[in-house]
């Protein structure tokens, strides 16, 4: 038999090593669940994670990368400063859906105005719609001590309510001919979201995004609060005599998540998905949740992982198109990774002994 | 005797109904949390055992075979949860949330052909013919005999006997339990497998009687409000019931609203069950301390013996 034995610091090794076998293992993991679906394994995992990059169509793809990782990028920064001061805040979605009600309430009042403000105004309107939203489970939390987890999640849902109120009423396009929906922003020249750089695929909210991994290191390196929430994280109770007060870090880490993806809301709703609309959120909020623990928790590991999980966007579409894969099989994929990843992780802070026969 | 057009007593049955897959959830929920485990993935199981019952109940024509699957694949997807965090040591909340992510995408996937089939109906004998109680039996289904059964075997296995005291011993203290020779790892495997079981019941209850048919995302957050009403229970079974009902309950009057017609639009009616969920839970925990409200103290905490 095995057993396991305490590092006494954790490998850097394996924690850098663990995501990259945890990706390998659920490609294989993966290409069984698609044989199992009838579908050709190296094929599949080709469409997916290849041919996107270096593939046929590949000068249309890769902006799409960023297009779609940008957004996961951002939430999965402002989650990685909670989840490593262990403040849990799972309700992205939430946070990232109210964002986008809230710039694009802003960004409709002044339709039809042709002016510079409406879209920093209508962006500022979002982040402080997803802070907003966030600041629910934080005061919660702080005032009442009431598990930040499970409101943060309940609210996601109480969002969607929110979001099929405003597609069908509040925010319905008044010329739509009673189609659900709201104006189209990405045609409304003042508040749309436009490529900084024609065909590169970086919008506002990728920008946005690269600008939010260097402020989160050095944030977490060379700040105060970056110190608070690291030695939060790991320990609690030296927190407490360093002098962290664990109230106002909760309501940071809440807040700085929340106004994160209430931005990314806002860019996505100005930008590629353009309208208000019942399913607009494409559960980027979940999904950013895998990237920031694929990424380790760290701005540089979050960039390539958010890059990555959007590779699976990208090439599960492609997969859907040519291979009639369905698109609940991404979602499936995706979930394995946070699995195996997890798993594997236990060689960061353990390694692998044999087991003395005779036990004590 | 009716009140306003409305029967009291049917009334009650469809409130009985209506929280049975939640409280099913959260008396599974209930024993994992009592052997000192956080499984954040109970709308994953729920989930996947609301589809694999209603594969298993057409593909079979057997709604019983099918409540037996739903419960088996609760169990196994639980088990996937107890081996990464009892063995290979993960972090409780990290991994009970990549369990309801992939729950939701395995349930969407399994679900591909059976979208808007119709399971074979449940039997259930004919008893409106009994005075009184009748018109509030004949509402009911197996399932709700199964759950409120379990609540009672369940009630009884914590309070007494030996079986029940050990495993709030492992949920109270860990490395004590495991002092006095007790193997804290299988007795938390065993509980996990079960909370499994229940969700993954609670799920073909939804599937196989109460919709019944397929849709995405059809659990539509019960797990997550099955884990707020353990909170809100206390870590009490008879607490769940109370918390399942005051949820079926909220469910059945917003419903009965929409469809009476009032003037409140049907997005705010049906986000009420949320957010009464969360105004009871501020209720329970304002002012107080995780243990002062009766959480095991080895909650969500990593057990690992050195020898």
């Amino acid at each position: 038999m095995i057993a396991l034995e305490k590092r006494p610091e954790p490998s850097s090794f394996w924690r850098w090593v663990a995501p990259i076998v945890a990706v390998a293992l659920t490609m294989a993991a993966g290409g069984a669940m698609f044989a199992i679906l009838g579908k050709d394994p190296t094929e599949a995992i080709r469409t997916i994670f290849w041919d996107p990059l270096f593939g046929p169509f590949a000068a249309h793809d890769r902006p799409q990368l960023l297009v779609k990782g940008g957004p996961l990028i951002l939430i999965a920064i402002g989650l990685s400063l909670g989840f490593r001061a262990g403040v849990w805040n799972i309700g992205a979605e939430g946070q990232y859906i109210l964002g986008a009600i809230c710039g694009a309430a802003v960004a409709l009042a002044f339709y039809p105005l042709d002016s510079w403000v409406v879209f920093p105004l209508s962006a500022l309107a979002g982040g402080l719609g997803g802070w907003a939203w966030a600041m629910i489970p934080a005061i919660l939390r702080t005032k009442f001590n009431t598990n930040e987890i499970l409101v943060s999640l309940l609210l996601v849902y109480a969002a969607e309510q929110l979001l099929a109120s405003a597609s069908l009423g509040f925010l319905r396009n008044p010329d739509g001919a009673g189609f659900p929906g709201s104006r189209n922003l990405s045609r409304y020249d003042a508040a749309a979201n436009r490529e900084i750089l024609e065909g590169s695929g970086i919008h506002w909210g990728v920008s946005a995004a690269f600008l939010a991994v260097p402020a989160a290191h050095a944030l977490m390196t060379r700040h105060r609060v970056g110190f608070h929430i690291r030695v939060s994280g790991e320990s609690p109770r030296a927190a407490r005599f360093a002098g962290v007060d664990p109230n106002r870090l909760t309501i940071f880490c809440l807040g700085v998540s929340g106004a994160l993806a209430g931005l990314a809301g806002f860019f996505e709703v100005a930008g590629p998905a353009g309208q208000i609309s019942i399913d607009f959120n494409a559960g980027y909020g979940f999904t950013a949740i895998i990237v920031a623990f694929l990424g380790r928790l760290n701005p540089v590991g979050i960039t390539l992982a958010g890059l990555l999980l959007a590779l699976t966007y990208i090439g599960g579409e492609a997969a859907q198109a040519t291979m009639g894969l369905p698109a609940a099989a991404i979602q499936a994929f995706q979930g394995m990774l946070l699995f195996f990843l997890l798993g594997v992780d236990v060689l960061t802070k353990y390694r692998i002994r044999p087991a003395r026969r005779a036990r004590a | 005797m009716t009140f306003a057009g409305i029967d009291p007593l049917i009334l009650l049955a469809s409130l009985m109904v209506a929280s049975t897959p939640i409280l099913l959830a959260a008396l599974g929920e209930l024993v994992v949390e009592r052997s000192g485990v956080l499984n954040l993935g109970v709308e994953g199981m729920m989930i996947v055992g609301a589809i694999s019952g209603l594969a298993t109940a057409v593909e079979t024509g057997s709604p019983w075979l099918g409540l037996g699957a739903a419960a088996l694949a609760g169990a196994a997807l639980a088990l996937v949860f107890g081996f990464l965090t009892q063995t290979l040591l993960s972090n409780q909340v990290a991994t009970g949330l990549a369990l309801t992510l992939f729950g939701l995408g395995l349930a969407a996937l399994m679900g591909q052909g059976y979208i808007g089939v119709k399971p074979p109906p449940l039997p259930w004998p004919d008893l409106s013919g009994i005075p009184v109680l009748g018109r509030l039996l004949d509402q009911f289904d197996a399932v709700v005999l199964i759950s409120l059964a379990l609540l009672a075997a369940v009630a009884v296995f914590l309070k007494r006997g030996r079986a029940g005291l050990v495993l709030r011993a492992v949920g109270e203290n860990h490395d004590a339990a495991h002092g006095l020779g007790y193997r804290v790892v299988p007795i938390r495997m065993a509980a996990i497998a079960f909370g499994g079981a229940c969700a993954g019941l609670g799920g073909a209850h939804l599937s196989l009687v109460r919709v019944p048919q397929w849709t995405e995302g059809m659990t539509a957050g019960a797990g997550w409000i099955a884990l707020a009403i353990v909170v809100f229970a206390g870590w009490r079974p008879w607490g769940v019931l109370l918390g399942a009902y005051l949820f079926g309950g909220t469910t059945v009057l917003q419903l009965n609203l929409q469809a009476a017609g009032v003037a409140i639009p049907v997005e705010y009616l049906s986000m009420s069950p949320y957010l009464i969920t969360i105004l009871v839970l501020v209720i329970m925990s304002a002012g107080r301390g995780r243990t002062a409200i009766g959480a095991p103290a080895s909650l969500g905490r990593i057990f690992h013996a050195s020898r």
